[in-house]
């Protein structure tokens, strides 16, 4: 079979540009080299729905962000994916920074963001009291929210795979071949697809992909963030996503509520080698600490739950590469996405298939899409009545098996069944939080390999934590 | 659903056992304990060594054997256990809620004892650099896959952190073929009982580094060796001494903290230092009806001293329950000089007969503790030789506590 569509890579801008073309008359595939979805920087991000006050007017990112704000908001709520719009405070410390205010407001201005307010140190404490003392001015963003980006991502794919396309985990594209009337994608295990267009979507790994096709001009320097990761009973320190203006003493440190009710805190910004380099470092913790300590003094680092790392899709030019290669007909690239890349997911999705069209591509609306995607955190959601009756009728969601959350073995099932369905402990975790909290799976996660194991009919040992070679036992006694 | 009992007990451990039985040798009959798992026993099912019961019971079991004891004594009362159900709620005015695969119950009770353990430090908490791949335990978790499931976790281990789990899983590792590398010990001092460095390390030659922590984890998929440094005395990685040990595994056991999700949200007031509940000589903490004991109240040494804490806390519920209330003021009871910690944080000032229960804040000899009232000596006990590591315990007399205005518990020189 020849698939109309091939998408190299399932994070947020491959599984958004899935979803978009599930709408229409086509057989596409999303290949994805690692066992999961949201693998790369879609798993690891600040989860900010940016206002648009960033970037440089004239540039794709201003024209994404702004029109992907409430397009986002949107998608979200058709996917079921807690999206909230909590605003963003950008803040100076003291007169040598205040210029920058003016300077982000009257760019906000220029790319159209709306009800941007400039408000004194004070007026902003009034709004969030434990803003330092420090901060002397402050730019309102409230049309700014927080989304999860990887149970966005999940959502999207999972959305997309229902209305009919075909998801390839583990298929890591390392050689693509034009034929007759085709690109023939293969991959490293030796498997292959056939398509007459391609969406490259790779992220940090897009300069590479568009190298498989002999499309060369454009090379990432992948830029790692680390962040902390706080107790719930940090997270409501803040109501607001806290910046600071960019200055010598930091660039885009926050502090911010997640949606699931934690406190963020980071990202640093350090060149690394790799795309895969991910690693904590003692200096990255500690800036973190510091910076976010400037922002909003209280935050109680001994409630650290867990520290991680992403890597940013950064391009020498700075701006997004959203367009059909110049040198091979049928590839397009959606590459160099970093921020505000989540913010801007459905507005690229939409170019994307916009330039497809462009190349030839006809698109035929299905008569029956199916946007919408069921809540898969329903049971969370509901009151004690409402629980007892449903676990009546289906008992496994009466057996919890994640304490620190609150995860029941019922939407652990669920989140191995659903698509695009877990197939390690860490797919579970992003899907449902079990392994999350405060124990961070210490408890849980024998419960919840076993429950892998079952569902997939595979011997426990084959359980993985992340995909082929992380296997987390090493045999029977 | 809603029932109403006399007492529950939140988690069926060693403590919560203990605790219904006292309670109902104490005359309240109507007890139930919840517990989570599919059996009772808590944490002491995964303990296979053994060590435990040689103070209470006079004879050395293991844990598994410890628990069956208690838990026929509850069986034989025809105390109701209620498995694989969670408590998710206890409100101030003591009603429980719990979940089940049978629906959501709710139970009003008469007294509520909260006796859910404890839980090891997570990774994330500890913030060690490097990469995030598969072969990194929960020295708890461990032990859980190995004893309970059969599985083993590793072929090459290092240990960092040298309590008392982290020894065992050392021997624990070593007996069922992997090789342990190292057990690092961030402090000077291993936190672990001195029976286990013997019995768990010296005996299998396994090296003990103290003053070293783990600063860097490699690895992408599973874990292929840790970076270990020196620490000075300040806690500081020392540059240059870092050493880099090839490993599939590590297992982390960095200290137990109380579970105490559910006492923070009934309002309860937690110790910081503890982190388990402020109480009294009764066991009670500051929401009159609900008690605590066992590892959710503080982190104890030897399970025979939870069964002990667990009778008190189980006979104090049940005089609630009769309605017999002390009506005397509370002092308080603080931990000054040289002492972590002191527990019962305040005495009511007709207690009989109070075992104050403490840890020292570093290792130290030829030391007193000693208890005053103001300035008042009230008691003072000579010790040889002392360790955070090994409980220290007092006892005061009714008289000494009857006139009492604040009692304040130091370590001192002994001259
Ligand atoms: C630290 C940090 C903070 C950020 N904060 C924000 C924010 O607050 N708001 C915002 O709007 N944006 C933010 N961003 C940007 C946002 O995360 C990205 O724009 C977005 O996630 C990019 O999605 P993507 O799908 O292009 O890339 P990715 O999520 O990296 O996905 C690429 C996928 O391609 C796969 N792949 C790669 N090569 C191959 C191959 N050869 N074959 C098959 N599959 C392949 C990868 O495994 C991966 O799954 C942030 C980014 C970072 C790193």
């Amino acid at each position: 079979m020849v698939y109309d569509v091939a998408i190299i890579g399932a994070g947020i801008i491959g599984a958004m540009t899935a979803r978009e073309l599930s709408r229409y008359r086509l057989k596409v595939c999303l290949l994805e080299r690692t066992n999961d979805v949201a693998a790369g920087a879609s798993r690891a991000n600040s989860g900010i729905v940016h206002g648009g006050y960033d970037p440089e007017p004239g540039t794709l990112k201003a024209e994404m962000n702004i029109l992907g704000v409430e397009k986002l908001f949107r998608a979200a709520e058709e996917l079921h994916v807690p999206c909230i719009r909590n605003g963003s405070m950008i803040c100076a410390f003291g007169a040598a920074e205040e210029p920058a205010v003016h300077a982000l407001y009257e760019r906000g201005l220029v790319n159209g963001v709306k009800d941007l307010r400039i408000l004194t140190g004070d007026e902003a404490r009034e709004l969030e009291p434990e803003l330092s003392g420090e901060v002397s001015l402050v730019l309102h963003v409230p049309t700014a929210g927080i989304v999860c980006p990887y149970k966005l991502t999940i959502a999207a794919a999972g959305n997309a795979i229902d209305n009919g396309i075909d998801f390839y985990r583990n298929f890591a594209v390392c050689g693509a071949e034009k034929t007759d009337e085709a690109f023939c994608l293969r991959a490293e295990s030796g498997e292959t697809v056939e398509a007459r267009y391609v969406v490259n979507c790779a992220g940090a790994y897009s300069d590479r992909v568009a190298a498989l096709f002999g499309d060369g001009d454009f090379s990432i320097i992948p830029r790692a963030g680390e962040y902390l990761l706080l107790d719930k009973a940090e997270g409501g320190r803040v109501a607001h996503t806290i910046f600071q203006v960019p200055s010598a003493a930091g660039k885009g440190i926050l502090v911010s509520p997640t949606v699931d009710g934690n406190l963020l805190t980071g990202p640093t910004a350090a060149a690394v080698e790799s795309p895969e380099n991910t690693e904590i470092t003692p200096e990255g913790v500690e800036t973190v600490k510091a910076l976010s300590a400037r922002s909003v003094p209280g935050v109680q680092f001994a409630r650290v739950i867990t520290s991680f790392s992403g890597v940013r899709a950064s391009e020498k030019g700075g701006d997004f590469i959203i367009r059909t290669s110049e040198r091979v007909p049928g590839l397009v690239h959606a590459a160099a996405i970093d921020s505000p890349g989540l913010t801007s997911c459905v507005a690229i999705a939409e170019r994307v298939t916009e330039l497809l069209s462009g190349a030839g591509l006809v698109l035929e609306p299905k008569a029956h899409w199916d946007g919408t995607r069921p809540d898969t955190e329903a049971f969370r959601h509901m009151n004690d009545e409402e629980k007892d009756a449903f676990i009546r009728e289906n008992p496994d969601y009466g057996r919890i098996v994640c304490r620190c959350e609150g995860i029941s073995e019922g939407e652990i099932r669920d989140a191995v069944r659903r698509a695009p369905g877990a197939r390690d402990v860490d797919s579970v975790k992003r899907r449902t939080r079990a392994g999350m909290g405060r124990c961070q799976g210490g408890f849980c996660m024998p419960h919840v390999m076993r429950i892998i194991a079952e569902e997939l009919g595979i011997p426990e040992e084959q359980v993985t934590k992340k995909g082929p070679g992380s296997h987390i036992l090493t045999g029977r006694l | 659903m809603t029932e109403k009992h006399d007492i529950v007990i939140v988690g069926g451990g060693p403590a919560g056992l203990a605790a219904a039985v006292a309670a109902y040798d104490a005359g309240v009959t109507d007890v139930v304990i919840i517990d989570r798992e599919e059996a009772p026993g808590g944490v002491l099912r995964q303990c296979i060594h053994n060590g435990f019961g040689l103070h209470k019971l006079g004879r050395e079991l293991t844990g598994p054997e410890y628990a069956a004891v208690y838990a026929a004594e509850a069986v034989k009362r025809g105390i109701r256990i209620l498995r694989e159900t969670m408590v998710t709620a206890v409100s101030p005015d003591r009603e429980v809620t719990a979940c089940s695969r049978e629906g959501i119950l709710k139970i009003e009770a008469g007294a509520v004892i909260l006796a859910m353990g404890c839980r090891e430090r997570s990774r994330g908490a500890l913030n060690i650099g490097g990469t995030r791949p598969a072969g990194i335990f929960s020295a708890g978790t461990a032990q859980r896959l190995i004893n309970c499931e059969g599985y083993m976790v590793g072929k090459k281990a290092v240990i960092l952190g040298s309590g008392d789990i982290g020894l065992i899983m050392a021997r624990r590792l070593t007996l069922e073929g992997a090789k342990v590398e190292a057990v690092c010990e961030l402090m000077s001092y291993s936190g672990g009982l001195t029976r286990n460095i013997v019995q768990c390390l010296e005996d299998f030659d396994i090296p003990l580094y103290l003053s070293t922590t783990v600063k860097e984890i490699h690895g992408r998929d599973r874990l292929t060796g840790v970076t270990v440094v020196a620490v000075d005395e300040s806690r500081r990685p020392v540059p240059g001494t870092e050493r880099y040990i090839e490993c599939d595994t590590l297992l982390l056991s960095c200290g137990l903290i109380p579970e105490n999700e559910l006492s923070l949200a009934a309002g309860i007031p937690l110790d910081t230092i503890t982190g388990g509940a402020l109480v009294d000589e009764r066991r009670e903490t500051e929401i009159p009806g609900i008690f605590a004991c066992g590892n959710v109240l503080q982190v104890h040494d030897l399970v025979d001293y939870v069964s002990d804490e667990a009778e008190l806390a189980g006979r104090s519920a049940a005089a609630f329950v009769r309605g017999e209330i002390s009506q005397e003021k509370t002092v308080t009871v603080s931990a000054e000089k040289g002492i972590r910690y002191c527990l019962p944080q305040r005495v009511h000032t007709d207690a009989g007969k109070t075992e104050l229960y403490m840890r020292v804040a570093a290792p130290a000899e030829r030391v007193k503790i000693v208890a005053r009232d103001g300035e008042r000596v009230l008691l003072e006990a000579n010790r040889r030789r002392v360790a955070p590591g090994e409980m220290e315990k007092i006892t005061l007399t009714p008289e000494m506590i009857s006139g009492a205005e604040e009692i304040r518990v130091s370590l001192e020189a002994w001259k």
